[in-house]
C-alpha cells in the first residue's frame, strides 16, 4: 500500500510530461498563424519577430523549469519511497537538523539560473515595450490610433499618405479627428514586414489590445495614450481579442487585425478611402474641401 | 456587612468564570479555542458556498448558454430564457467565486482558524493577549458574508437594477473605471458599493487577527520558549500578521477611495472625459492605474498571507508525520522571512502589461525572479525532512507530500510569468488561472486538510476516520489535477480568462471537449468536499476519543488536554527545547522528545537548536 502511494504521486508528473510532449500535436500549444498541426511549420509558431523571440524565451524556461520539476519529483519520489522502506525495515529515522552545505549549494544554484533567466530576457522586453528602441520611423508613421470601448474596437488612419515631421505633430494628430482621416470598426489594416506603432486608447473602461498569434498584449487605460509596436511578417488575418475585463461582452469584444504587403496595404488603405468618401451619386471626391467636409461628418458619427 | 459580601461576590466571579453560560462559551465567547473553531467551520461552510459559484462557472465553460441545472429553474430571469445564464451573471459568479473563496475561506482558515487555535498553543499561552478584539475579529467576519451575499445581486435594487444579473462584476481585482463608475456595468452599481464594504469588513477582522498575533507571540510565550524554538506554524503565523499589518491599510484606504469615487463624486482612480454607454462624459483627473498599484501593493502580499501559515503547518506535519526533525530549521525562517519582505517589492509583476512604465517593469521582474527562491529553499527543505524519515502513511502525510508536489508546480509556472515579456502573452490567459489554483488550491488547501485532520483531535478530543480521509484526497487529488492542469495549456493556446464564451473565436473552438473534461472533473471534486464535511462533523461527535498526544508530536499543544480547558494548560508549560526532536538519541526508547520534557541528566541536550 506505502509503494502504492508513491506510484499515486509520481503518476502525475510522468502524466504532466506525456500531455505536454503530445500537447503541440493536440493543438494545444501556441497558436499559429495557420492553425497547422504537428509542426507543419517547425517550431517557429509566432509571426513576428517579437512573438518568436517570446516563444523561444518561453520554449528556454520551458526547458529549464522541466528540468527541474521533473529533478523534484523524482526526488519527491526517492525519498518517500526510501521511507516507506524504512517503515517495513523497521528502522529509526535519521536525526539530523539539516546541512549547511547542501543549504548553501541549493540556494546558490537556484539563484543563479533565476539571476540567468532574469538578465537574460531583459533585451527582449527592451524591444518590445521600451520606446526608445523603436524605430524612429515607424514612430513618424503610426498607422493608426486605436479606441477600444465596450465592446468594440474603433480604428482611425491617418490620411493615406500622410507623413508626421516631428513628435509633435504625431500628438497633434492624437488629439482628435483629422481632415482626411479614415475609419474602420473592428478592422485594423496593417502593412507586413516592417515594425509599425499604433497608438492604442480607451473610450470607457479599461480593455486590453491582444493578438494571440502575434504574442502582442497591452491595456488600453483610460485617460491615457499608450503607443505598441509590433511587425507582422506574414500577411494574413489574425485574432484581435480584448484580454482585460470590460463588462458583461468582454468575451465578444473581438476583431480582425489584417496584414497585408507594402502594395496590398496600400491598396486596402485606398480602398477604404473610396468607400468613405464616395456617396455613391458623384464621382469620388478629390478635392480637399470635400475630402474635409466628409471626414468630420465622419468624426461627428463617431 | 463586607465581611459577608465578600465571599458571595468573589464566590459569583469564581461561578462566572467557570459556567459563563452557552452564549458567552460557544457563540460570544472570548476563548481562542472556540473562536477558531468557529472560523474553521465558517469558512468550511463558505468553501462549499464558493465552491458552487465555480461549478456554475464551469457550467458554463463546458456547456455554454445551455440549461444550467438548479440555478436554471430559481432564477425567474432565467427561467424565462429557457434556463440558461446571462453574460452579466457569469461575470458575477466568477467575481464572487474569487472574492468568496479569497477573503472568506482562504485568509481566514489560516489565519483565523488555524491561527486562533494554534497561537496559543504552541507557544505555551492560555489565550490570546486581547480576547475580545479576538472574538469581534470573528464577528466581523458576519456583516462581511453578509455584504457579499447581497453583492452577489440580492442587494442591487438599491439603485433600479435589479436581480440576478446585477452582481459585482469587475473581478475580484476590481479595476476601475469599470467598478468605479455606474453605468459601465449593471454589476457597478450598489452591488459594487456592497463588495466593497465587504471587502473593507473582512479587512477590519483580519486587522484585530493581525495585531492579536503579534502582540500574542511577542509577549505570551512559556518559559523557555525563544525564538527559534517556536515551531515553524507559529513563524509563519507571526510573519503574516506582520504582513497583514503592513499591507491591509493600503487596501481598505483604496477601498474607501473607490467607495468616494462611486458615492461622492471624488476622481481618485476616474479620468475626465470617458463617455461610458452614452452618458455624459465623466468629469476628473485621476488615474486608474493608481488603483492598481494600490490594490496590488496589498494583494501580491496578501497571496502569501494565504500560503505562507499553510507553509508553516505542513513544516510541523512533515515532522511529526515522518519521525525526523525538520530539515534546515533556520533556512526554514529565513526563508519565510525573505518571501514576506521581497513581498513587498513585487507587487508590479501584476502589471506588466498595464502601461506602467517599462523600467519599473525590469526591476519587477528582478524582484520577481527572487522570490522565487526562497520559495525553492522550502522545497528543498521539505524533501530533505521526509527523506530518511519513517513516514506514517496516513491523511496527514499524504495531503502534504501533495502540498509540496503541487507548490512546486505553481512555484515553477510563475517564473514563465516573472519573465516579462512571456508574461506578456500569458498575462490574463487561463495560465495565470492554473498558476493561482495551483499555489492556492493545491498548495494551501491541500496543506489545510492535513492540518484539519492533525489538529482535529485537539480541538475535539477525537480523531477523524483516515479512511474518509484517504477517500477524500485521492478523489480532491484526481479532481483538482484534472480540473486545472490543463489549464496551463489553455493558457499556451492563448484561451483568455474571464470569458463567457471564448469558443466564438474560431482559434479557440477546439478547446471546448478540454473543458468538458474539465468541468466534469471539478463536478467530482466538489462532491469528493462531501466526504470531509461528513467525516468532519461525524467524527466530532463519533470519531474515535483519543489521548492528549495521539500522534506523538513533540508540540506545547500536545501536552494540553484534548480538548483544552478554558486556560489551556493544567500544568503550565516550561520549553527546553525546539518542537522538532524527533528521533532524538536522547531518549533511545521512544521516537519523539516534547518540547517540556526535562532532561535531568544533560544539562543541555541539543546546543544546535536550543539557542
Ligand atoms: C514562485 C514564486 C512565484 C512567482 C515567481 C509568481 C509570479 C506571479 C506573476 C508574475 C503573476 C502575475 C501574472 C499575470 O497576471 O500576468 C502572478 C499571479 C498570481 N500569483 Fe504568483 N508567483 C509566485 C508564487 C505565488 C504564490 C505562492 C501564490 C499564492 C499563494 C501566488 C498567487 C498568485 C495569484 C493569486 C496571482 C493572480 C492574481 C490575479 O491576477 O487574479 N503566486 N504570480
Ligand atoms: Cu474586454
Ligand atoms: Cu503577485
Amino acid at each position: 500500500m506505502k509503494r502504492l502511494w508513491v506510484a499515486f504521486f509520481m503518476f502525475w508528473p510522468l502524466l504532466a510530461v506525456v500531455v505536454c510532449w503530445f500537447a503541440a500535436d493536440m493543438n494545444w500549444w501556441l497558436p499559429r498563424h495557420d492553425g497547422t498541426i504537428g509542426g507543419a511549420e517547425g517550431v517557429t509558431t509566432a509571426f513576428s519577430p517579437i512573438g518568436q523571440r517570446i516563444d523561444d524565451l518561453f520554449h528556454l524556461i520551458l526547458i529549464i523549469t522541466s528540468v527541474v520539476f521533473v529533478g523534484t519529483h523524482i526526488a519527491l519520489g526517492y525519498v518517500v519511497w526510501g521511507g516507506a522502506k524504512n517503515v517495513d525495515e523497521g528502522r529509526k529515522s535519521v536525526f539530523t537538523h539539516g546541512s549547511h552545505n547542501l543549504e548553501v549549494m541549493w540556494t546558490i544554484i537556484p539563484a543563479g539560473v533565476l539571476l540567468f533567466i532574469a538578465l537574460y530576457q531583459m533585451d527582449t522586453w527592451a524591444e518590445y515595450r521600451v520606446k526608445s528602441t523603436y524605430p524612429e520611423k515607424a514612430l513618424r508613421t503610426p498607422i493608426a490610433e486605436i479606441t477600444a470601448r465596450q465592446f468594440e474596437w474603433r480604428i482611425r488612419y491617418p490620411a493615406p499618405g500622410r507623413e508626421f515631421a516631428s513628435d509633435a505633430e504625431v500628438d497633434q494628430w492624437l488629439m482628435g479627428p483629422q481632415p482626411g482621416d479614415l475609419y474602420s470598426v473592428n478592422e485594423l489594416h496593417v502593412p507586413t514586414n516592417r515594425p509599425v506603432i499604433v497608438h492604442l486608447r480607451s473610450m470607457d473602461v479599461q480593455h486590453s489590445f491582444f493578438v494571440p498569434k502575434l504574442r502582442v498584449k497591452q491595456d488600453a487605460v483610460p485617460g491615457s495614450i499608450i503607443p505598441i509596436k509590433f511587425e507582422v511578417t506574414k500577411p494574413g488575418e489574425y485574432e484581435l481579442l480584448c484580454a482585460e475585463l470590460c463588462g458583461w461582452g468582454h468575451y465578444k469584444m473581438g476583431a480582425k487585425l489584417i496584414g497585408r504587403n507594402t502594395q496590398g496595404h496600400a491598396a486596402a488603405i485606398e480602398k477604404m478611402r473610396h468607400d468613405q468618401e464616395y456617396d455613391g451619386i458623384t464621382q469620388p471626391a478629390d478635392s480637399v474641401v470635400d475630402q474635409t467636409e466628409s471626414t468630420t461628418r465622419m468624426a461627428r458619427t463617431n | 456587612m463586607s465581611t459577608i459580601n465578600h465571599p458571595v461576590s468573589s464566590h459569583d466571579l469564581h461561578h462566572a468564570h467557570h459556567d459563563p453560560g452557552f452564549v458567552r462559551k460557544y457563540i460570544f465567547s472570548t476563548d481562542h479555542k472556540i473562536i477558531g473553531i468557529q472560523f474553521l467551520i465558517t469558512t468550511l461552510i463558505m468553501l462549499m458556498f464558493g465552491g458552487a459559484l465555480a461549478l456554475a462557472v464551469r457550467w458554463q465553460l463546458a456547456f455554454p448558454w445551455s440549461y444550467v441545472p438548479i440555478l436554471g429553474n430559481m432564477i425567474e430571469q432565467f427561467a424565462l430564457q429557457g434556463g440558461q445564464m446571462s453574460p452579466e451573471f457569469y461575470t458575477m459568479l466568477f467575481t464572487m467565486h474569487a472574492s468568496v473563496m479569497i477573503f472568506l475561506v482562504i485568509i481566514p482558515v489560516l489565519a483565523g482558524a488555524f491561527g486562533n487555535f494554534l497561537i496559543p498553543l504552541m507557544i505555551g499561552a492560555d489565550d490570546m493577549a486581547f480576547p475580545v478584539l479576538n472574538m469581534l475579529s470573528y464577528w466581523f467576519m458576519w456583516p462581511a458574508i453578509f455584504c457579499f451575499t447581497m453583492a452577489t445581486g440580492l442587494g442591487a435594487g438599491l439603485n433600479g437594477v435589479e436581480g440576478a444579473t446585477a452582481g459585482a462584476a469587475a473581478g475580484w481585482t476590481s479595476y476601475p473605471v469599470l467598478s468605479a463608475i455606474q453605468a459601465a456595468a449593471p454589476g457597478s452599481g450598489a452591488a459594487q458599493n456592497w463588495w466593497l464594504l465587504g471587502l473593507t469588513l473582512v479587512g477590519v477582522s483580519s486587522m484585530m487577527g493581525s495585531v492579536n498575533y503579534m502582540t500574542t507571540i511577542i509577549n505570551m510565550r512559556a518559559p523557555g520558549m525563544t525564538l527559534f524554538r517556536m515551531p515553524l506554524t507559529i513563524w509563519a503565523m507571526f510573519i503574516t500578521a506582520i504582513l497583514q499589518a503592513f499591507a491591509l491599510p493600503v487596501l481598505t484606504a483604496a477601498g474607501f477611495m473607490q467607495l468616494s469615487d462611486r458615492v461622492f463624486g471624488t476622481t481618485f482612480f476616474i479620468p475626465g472625459g470617458l463617455d461610458i454607454n452614452n452618458t455624459d462624459p465623466s468629469v476628473g483627473g485621476g488615474q486608474p492605474l493608481l488603483w492598481q498599484h494600490l490594490f496590488w501593493f496589498y494583494s501580491h502580499p496578501a497571496v502569501y498571507i494565504m500560503l505562507l501559515p499553510a507553509m508553516g503547518m505542513v513544516s510541523d506535519m512533515l515532522a511529526a508525520t515522518c519521525r525526523k526533525p525538520i530539515f534546515g530549521y533556520k533556512p526554514m525562517v529565513y526563508s519565510l522571512a525573505a518571501i514576506a519582505g521581497l513581498g513587498f517589492i513585487v507587487w508590479g509583476h501584476h502589471m506588466f502589461t498595464s502601461g506602467m512604465n517599462p523600467a519599473l517593469g525590469m526591476t519587477f521582474m528582478v524582484s520577481t525572479m527572487m522570490i522565487a527562491l526562497p520559495s525553492a529553499i522550502k522545497v528543498f527543505n521539505w524533501i530533505g525532512t521526509i527523506w530518511g524519515g519513517r513516514p506514517v502513511f496516513n491523511t496527514i502525510f499524504l495531503n502534504c507530500v501533495a502540498f509540496i508536489s503541487m507548490f512546486i508546480v505553481g512555484g515553477l509556472s510563475g517564473i514563465f510569468m516573472a519573465a516579462v515579456p512571456v508574461d506578456v502573452y500569458f498575462h490574463d490567459t487561463y495560465f495565470i488561472v492554473a498558476h493561482f489554483h495551483y499555489v492556492l488550491f493545491g498548495a494551501t488547501l491541500f496543506g489545510v486538510f492535513a492540518g484539519i485532520h492533525f489538529w482535529f483531535p485537539k480541538m475535539f478530543g477525537r480523531t477523524m476516520n483516515d479512511t474518509v480521509g484517504k477517500m477524500h484526497f485521492v478523489l480532491t487529488f484526481i479532481g483538482f489535477n484534472c480540473t486545472f492542469f490543463p489549464m496551463h495549456l489553455l493558457g499556451i493556446s492563448g484561451l483568455p480568462r474571464r470569458y463567457a464564451d471564448p469558443y466564438i473565436h474560431p482559434y479557440l473552438e477546439h478547446l471546448l471537449n478540454m473543458n468538458q473534461f474539465m468541468t466534469i472533473s471539478a463536478m467530482l471534486m466538489g462532491v469528493a468536499q462531501f466526504l470531509l464535511l461528513g467525516n468532519f462533523f461525524y467524527s466530532m461527535f463519533f470519531g474515535k476519543k483519543c489521548g492528549r498526544n495521539p500522534w506523538n508530536a513533540n508540540g506545547l499543544e500536545w501536552t494540553a488536554p484534548s480538548p483544552p480547558g478554558h486556560g489551556n494548560f493544567d500544568i503550565p508549560p516550561i520549553c527546553y527545547r525546539g518542537p522538532y526532536e524527533y528521533s532524538s538519541p536522547l531518549v533511545p526508547d521512544q521516537d519523539y522528545l516534547p518540547q517540556t520534557h526535562r532532561l535531568t541528566s544533560v544539562p543541555n541536550p541539543n546546543p544546535t537548536t536550543a539557542t
